[in-house]
Formats: C-alpha cells, sequence, structure tokens
C-alpha cells in the first residue's frame, strides 16, 4: 500500500515536518478554498485595489475585487479615496457593472438608492410612503435610519499611488504589514513620482490562484523554462541576487541584476532551453536602459500577500492583479505602467519591453501554461504532495537564486493561519 | 448607396483573397509564410480592445517590425512552452474604408476557435482586423495589422498570431 496510497483520502492532514512538502489537496479542496477567501482576503490582510492614477478625478470609479468580492474603488468630491463593495445594502445587488467611469453619486437601479461616492445612503425612494386619496401609503418605518445602510466600506490605505483596502478594519497599518524590508522595495518602485497607465492584459488561468504567487516565489524555473531570461542573462542562476522576505514569510522581493548572458558554462550546461545562438533580430526587444531608481538590481519581483505581484524587470514595470474565481482558476489582471517623467523613447521602450510579459509574452505565456498544467497533476491524486526542497527544509533569506525558500516561507505563515 | 466600380470590385475580391490566404496560413502553422503577409516596414498588434478604445498604448504583444515578425516565430518554434492546440479562423468580408495613393484601408471582423488535443473547439479570440495594406509589385502587403479583440478575458494565453 505504501507505494499505491489512496488518491482520495477523506481526511486532509499535513504529513510532513516544516513547509517543503505541500499537498496536492491544498490546491483542489473547495472548502478549504473558502477558509482562504475568509482567512486571507477577507480578514487581517491587505489586498490590491489599483493605482490612483486610474482615478485621477473627482468622481472617477473603478471596479475591482478583493478575492471574490466586488468592491469599487471611487475618487469623491473631496478627492479621497474610498473602496465600497458593490453589493446594494436593500435588495443585496451588484449595482455597479461599469468597469471604470465617472459618476456623482452610485445608484443602484433595481430601487434607485442612491449613495455617495463614500458609500453613504443618501436617499431611499418613497420612504415616506406615497400620497393617494388624502393619505399615506406605505413608506419606510419610521425609525428606518439611512445611516445604518450605507454600503460596506472598506479600510484604504494608499502609498507611492498604489490603492490597498482590506474588509477588516482591525488590520495592522500598510506598513506594519509589509514590514520594513519589503517596504523598502515598494518605496523604491512606488517613490512618489505619479505613476501613467499604459494600459491593461487580462487573462484568465486555470489553476489554484497559490500558484501564480509560488510562480513569483520561486527563481529556479526563469532560467529553466524562460529561454528569454537565460540568454540574455535577465535572469540566470549565477546573477547576483537575493531573496528577502518580511518576518512573516509571506511577502517576499526577488532581487536580481543582469549578469552577462549569452555564454556556455556551468548554469547553461545541459539546460535544454538555454540557446546559445539565438539572437532577436529587431533589438528593441533588448533595449534596456538603466534608471537612476534601480540603484542597482536589474529586476525585483515583489509577492505581497496574497493578491498582487508588483514587476520590475529591466525598464518593464506593472502590477498583477490575482483574482481567485474557485479553487482551480483565477483571472490574473496586468495594469502596466510608467512614470510621469518618463520621455517618450523610455515609454516606447516599456512598452516594447511589455512583449516579454503578459498573457502573449516571450516570458510569461509559458508561466500560465504551467500553472494550467500542474492543476492537471494535482486534480489525477490529490492525497499526492509537491517537493520544495530545492536549498534545504528552511524559510531563509538568501544571497542567491538557487532554493525554493519563499515557497516554503509562505506554506509556513499559511499553515499558521489556515490552521493546517 | 453608391455604385460600386469595377476597381473596387476588383479591390474587395483581392482583399477576400488576402484575408483567405492568411487565414490559412495561421490556421496551418505556417509562421515563415505568415511574416511575408507583411511589409519590411510594418506592424503587428494584438490588443485588447479596451486599451483602444481608452487611448492606452499597450497591447498584448506589440511587433514593430518585420524582424520583430520573425523573432515572434523564433520564439513560437524555439523558446515558448504551451500546450499545444489548433486554432482556427472565421474571417468576415473585408470593409474598405479608404483605397488612396496605393494604401488601402480596411477592416474585417474574425473569430478564432482553439481546439486543445482531445478538448472541444471553444472560442478563443473575437475581434477585428483594422488593417493598412499597401499594393507592392502587385502584392498586398500589411503595413500595419490591429487586432482589436472582444475577448479581453483571455483562456490562458496567446501563443500564435492571430
Amino acid at each position: 500500500m505504501a507505494n499505491n496510497p489512496e488518491v482520495f483520502q477523506q481526511a486532509h492532514v499535513w504529513e510532513n515536518e516544516g513547509s517543503s512538502r505541500i499537498p496536492f489537496w491544498a490546491y483542489t479542496d473547495e472548502a478549504l478554498y473558502k477558509k482562504e477567501l475568509d482567512r486571507l482576503f477577507y480578514k487581517g490582510h491587505w489586498s490590491y485595489i489599483g493605482l490612483e492614477a486610474e482615478v485621477p478625478n473627482p468622481g472617477d470609479f473603478k471596479r475591482t475585487v478583493i478575492g471574490e468580492r466586488s468592491v469599487v474603488m471611487t475618487r469623491d468630491m473631496d478627492g479621497e479615496l474610498n473602496v465600497v463593495e458593490n453589493v446594494c445594502a436593500h435588495r443585496g445587488m451588484q449595482f455597479c457593472r461599469e468597469r471604470h467611469g465617472n459618476k456623482k453619486e452610485l445608484v443602484c437601479p433595481y430601487h434607485q438608492w442612491n449613495y455617495s461616492l463614500k458609500g453613504d445612503l443618501q436617499g431611499v425612494p418613497f420612504r415616506r410612503g406615497v400620497k393617494q386619496d388624502g393619505k399615506v401609503n406605505g413608506g419606510m418605518p419610521k425609525e428606518f435610519k439611512t445611516e445604518d445602510h450605507g454600503l460596506t466600506k472598506l479600510k484604504v490605505a494608499t502609498r507611492g499611488g498604489v490603492v490597498f483596502a482590506s474588509f477588516d478594519h482591525e488590520v495592522e497599518s500598510f506598513e506594519d504589514y509589509l514590514g520594513p524590508t519589503i517596504l523598502s522595495y515598494f518605496d523604491r518602485l512606488f517613490n512618489g513620482r505619479k505613476l501613467t497607465i499604459l494600459g491593461y492584459n487580462r487573462q484568465r488561468i486555470p489553476g489554484n490562484w497559490k500558484l501564480m504567487q509560488e510562480n513569483i516565489k520561486d527563481p529556479y524555473h526563469p532560467g529553466l523554462l524562460h529561454t528569454w531570461f537565460v540568454t540574455y542573462g535577465l535572469w540566470r542562476a549565477d546573477n547576483k541576487s537575493e531573496l528577502k522576505m518580511d518576518e512573516h514569510f509571506r511577502h517576499a522581493a526577488m532581487i536580481s541584476t543582469r549578469g552577462t548572458g549569452g555564454k556556455k558554462d556551468d548554469v547553461t550546461q545541459g539546460v535544454t532551453s538555454f540557446k546559445e545562438n539565438m539572437e532577436v533580430l529587431d533589438k528593441r526587444l533588448i533595449d534596456i536602459v538603466p534608471e537612476d531608481w534601480w540603484n542597482g538590481p536589474t529586476a525585483v519581483m515583489m509577492t505581497i500577500f496574497p493578491s498582487v505581484i508588483f514587476q520590475q524587470q529591466v525598464n518593464s514595470v506593472s502590477t498583477r492583479h490575482i483574482q481567485p474565481n474557485g479553487y482551480d482558476s483565477f483571472d490574473f489582471i496586468w495594469t502596466h505602467f510608467g512614470f510621469e517623467d518618463d520621455t517618450p523613447e523610455m515609454t516606447e521602450r516599456r512598452l516594447i519591453q511589455a512583449n516579454l510579459f503578459g498573457p502573449a509574452g516571450f516570458v510569461s505565456a509559458d508561466d500560465g501554461e504551467v500553472i494550467e498544467l500542474s492543476q492537471f497533476g494535482f486534480e489525477q491524486k490529490p492525497s499526492h504532495r509537491t517537493l520544495a526542497e530545492l536549498g534545504g527544509y528552511e524559510c531563509e533569506n538568501t544571497d542567491h537564486m538557487v532554493t525554493e525558500t519563499l515557497i516554503r516561507g509562505m506554506y509556513n505563515y499559511w499553515r499558521k493561519v489556515m490552521e493546517v | 448607396m453608391a455604385m460600386t466600380t469595377t476597381q473596387d470590385n476588383q479591390t474587395f475580391l483581392e482583399l477576400v483573397r488576402l484575408y483567405g490566404d492568411y487565414a490559412a496560413a495561421v490556421d496551418s502553422a505556417q509562421w515563415d509564410k505568415w511574416v511575408e503577409f507583411f511589409a519590411d516596414d510594418c506592424e503587428y498588434k494584438i490588443q485588447p480592445r479596451e486599451n483602444y478604445e481608452r487611448g492606452f498604448p499597450l497591447a498584448t504583444l506589440a511587433l514593430l517590425s518585420k524582424n520583430m515578425l520573425k523573432d515572434r516565430v523564433y520564439g513560437i518554434h524555439e523558446t515558448l512552452y504551451h500546450d499545444p492546440y489548433y486554432q482556427r479562423h472565421v474571417v468576415g468580408l473585408p470593409i474598405i474604408r479608404e483605397d488612396n495613393d496605393g494604401v488601402i484601408v480596411s477592416e474585417a471582423n474574425y473569430a478564432v476557435f482553439r481546439t486543445k488535443l482531445s478538448g472541444e473547439s471553444t472560442v478563443f479570440n473575437v475581434g477585428r482586423y483594422l488593417d493598412r495594406i499597401k499594393r507592392d509589385a502587385g502584392e498586398l502587403k500589411f503595413i500595419s495589422r490591429l487586432c482589436i479583440y472582444d475577448t479581453e478575458m483571455i483562456p490562458n494565453s496567446i501563443i500564435y498570431p492571430i
């Protein structure tokens, strides 16, 4: 039996010590997924909402989600940012269907309940009833108070032009949530300059949402799966690099400085994806110009648990929003941006380098593919487990990238919060 | 309705043939042939309708020269890992917006179906082509082909040209 265990075991028990062997059922169990929504997305955590540059003017709004709960970010008439849940206080309708726009108030079309952009209920039709033949028919009970029936308001944090929100008003400050190490990399990218929106890419990836966090906590694969990265030295196992986490191991930064590329040596020996003779015909694809704010590293990939990835890969910068929609699927929304002081040439460069990323990207398209196929593997025998033991069993910061420490770190945290 | 001239009809038929040949090439994985539908100085973009209509410049794929198209073909052949799939285009009839000085501005609706091995055929990408086409020694070549797609939530990834 030991060599051929039951595929579908009733009880989910994390069999091994630590967090280096992750059971397949962590990706396939519906009830566990609902618990993740409650504990990771709806309580105790901050989730990504968007960029201030998406709602620059009073009245601007953007619809997005936290976990599976639809929310609306608004800039109210005072210029303040608000995030409210997209569920009418009256009959529960998800009233906002546009993805973006400009409005003076939020109105549910069903019964015209209308809310300020801060989410306060302003008025209710027929509240005092309707006069007919000298008597007043109906109306809300006299105890009814509009103050009691606003939209669900979220706690909002903004920093460097990025907006986060939480349903949990008891959540720690955003700065404490990131911790000093991750915050310093956050501030490196979002250092106060105004951001400009270059556009969106959207893809639905049929795999568990955690796989995307893991993908960007996994410096093992880029030099192997992504020929582009290794051949041009953008991401190689021998690049000068560091892996850093917050004290809870939930967030991480993979920090790397571009190496030489193109030479055959230890890290490319036997790597079938390495193409020594590969050369792009149009050099603009790898026309990399260092920017002052980099302060050294050519790539910093940040995973902010649970909802977002911040990308700097040479001149291409983006946010990647993870929006789960079931245990086996998530939407992945890319917002590419630039900075207000970018020259037209730099904007063009960012747009051309964007060809490496996103759902058709020379590099990133394969990530979605391998996530889908990993999910297939998990579904076929949920009682099995993955192995993340490159570099050992511990969760620790490293000064190299030949390790899966960040994945172990995330599951160390996940086990605590999920009580698994 | 204006009377069409013989010349208009001729252009229309040439475009129908071009669109048919293009679809046949990208449906039969003839990527090298795909490149040859373009002029040396050309652009090819696959862009979500949202970005196009809101004036955001980002495209899902933005190839700005024939060499970039060739780089993409190299990527498809050699570097991009993906689950194998077939694609099948159904392209509508062309609408000619302009035909001046040897440059035709035209557009057409398209639908692309994707079929994975042993899987069902599903709607993969729906949109319209916005084209600028020049006559080059009797042949029509794309100066610009924009694939502006409605299917903004891409079913995982796009590997092959649309």
